[in-house]
């Protein structure tokens, strides 16, 4: 127990991260972390005491927002960029930085999610491509194809602005 | 000569993954082909912006909920509660059965013989086979601790029938509910992890002995029988169906012998 506190710990600041990325809602977010740490409390004693504990928490979360996002498309609804909570994602630097981010920020959104998730586990959460690969369960050429493409991608999008962005994709309003 | 430089290196030069060597390679190759830098170069900064903008969701103080120690903590209580819903479960059963006892004669005879002990045994398989995490309470690590166990309930002596010499190896046990009383659940698997069970209870006069006979509920499939107030039943899925018969008269022959 006192190891998993060593271990799992440090990470919840990072999964909150890493969550709140792919789902783009604040609550849902937390609400995804607090599922995984209560599989991982429950399911400590059955991890490989060798394996590295950072991807097998990972990869828990990682499954749990799978199926979160799986479950929202089935009701029809689609967190388009109007819909997200635009403080949830607010820096505090300067202006002209903000702006910047904003743009890259919206822009990962666009990205289809096997794309997103690689980008974040791998740039932002700093997993080796290794660990990337086991978190989401395919070869690391898999992902470095998928870390390519979504590279591109994006690039290509902060290129040709917000504009072509929002008539790029069909756009669905959450039905409330 | 160095090994070409491929896109896997200059993505993992943007990540800083790469040993020192490689990326003086790398960084040499991207002087002298500036429109790759150009390119590389833009995805470094989308990765800067990735993570500036990200980063103080990770800086942010951790909320209550998702306070670690708070979680276990809540997980111990809800444990708690969780023995205290089945301490109160048991109390009702008893009630129920209290009330089941009194209320025999006037019509509700509830099925004790063979044929309930052949369905007690398929409900029990059926729950406690399939579950990954407890499909005994007992391991046969602590077998003795699991005898006594089942004949403190049982108030009968019993033996557990070492089943090896079929390709069935002891897992463990439980007692369990049934609607004629506490029964021991015997559980056995194979090396592919295919289980089978045996159940055993007293017989409470009726079928006290019984043939073995072959019964079958939805996909569990078993044979019964009963001996001298004692009855069992050895159930496996569908798949075991043609090996369980000789499996029975196994256990029933060593059970047979100890007893």
């Amino acid at each position: 127990m006192r190891d998993m506190m060593a271990l799992v710990e440090p990470l919840i600041p990072s999964l909150r991260r890493y969550a709140r990325s792919l789902l783009r809602d604040q609550s849902a977010a937390d609400d995804l972390v607090q599922d995984c740490l209560e599989r991982v409390i429950s399911r400590w004693h059955q991890r490989r005491t060798d394996g590295n504990a950072r991807t097998w928490v990972f990869t828990i979360l990682h499954n749990l927002a799978i199926n979160r996002l799986k479950q929202t498309a089935r009701r029809g609804g689609h967190v388009t960029v109007e819909d997200t909570d635009e403080a949830a994602f607010a820096t505090a630097p300067a202006q002209e930085h903000r702006l910047h981010h904003q743009a890259v920020v919206e822009a990962l959104s666009w990205l289809p999610e096997d794309q997103r998730s690689v980008l974040l586990l791998v740039s932002v959460e700093e997993l080796s491509y290794a660990e990337a690969a086991s978190v989401l369960d395919i070869p690391i050429g898999t992902v470095m194809s998928r870390l390519s493409r979504a590279r591109h991608r994006l690039a290509q999008m902060l290129e040709d602005g917000p504009v072509r962005q929002a008539t790029a994709g069909t756009i669905l309003r959450r039905v409330k | 000569m160095s090994r070409p430089i491929s896109e896997d290196d200059l993505h993992a030069f943007v990540d800083e993954a790469l040993p020192d060597s490689r990326r003086m390679e790398v960084e040499a190759y991207l002087e002298s082909n500036p429109d790759v830098a150009e390119r590389y170069a833009r995805f470094g900064a989308q990765r800067d912006a990735l993570r500036a903008a990200l980063g103080p969701i990770a800086a942010e103080p951790v909320p209550l909920n998702l306070n670690l120690r708070h979680l276990v903590a809540s997980r111990r209580r809800s444990n708690w509660t969780g023995w205290r819903a089945a301490a109160a479960a048991c109390l009702l059963l008893v009630a129920g059965g209290g009330s089941g006892w009194m209320l025999r004669g006037i019509g509700m005879d509830r099925p004790a013989g063979i044929d309930a002990l052949a369905q007690e045994a398929s409900y029990a398989y059926a729950v406690f086979s399939p579950d990954g995490g407890h499909p005994v309470e007992i391991a046969a690590a602590d077998s003795d601790a699991l005898l006594r166990w089942v004949e403190k309930r049982l108030a009968k002596p019993i033996s557990l029938p070492d089943l090896s010499g079929a390709g069935y190896r002891f897992m463990g046990g439980r007692v369990v509910a049934t609607q004629n009383g506490p029964a021991g659940l015997l559980m056995y698997d194979d090396a592919k992890g295919m289980r089978i069970a045996i159940l055993m209870r007293p017989m409470i006069r009726r079928d006290e002995n019984a043939p073995m006979a072959k019964h079958r509920e939805g996909d569990v499939v078993g044979y019964a029988w009963a001996d001298d107030g004692m009855g069992y039943s050895l159930v496996g899925g569908l798949a075991a169906a043609d090996f369980l018969h000789p499996i029975a008269d196994e256990a029933r022959r060593q059970i047979r012998a100890r007893i």
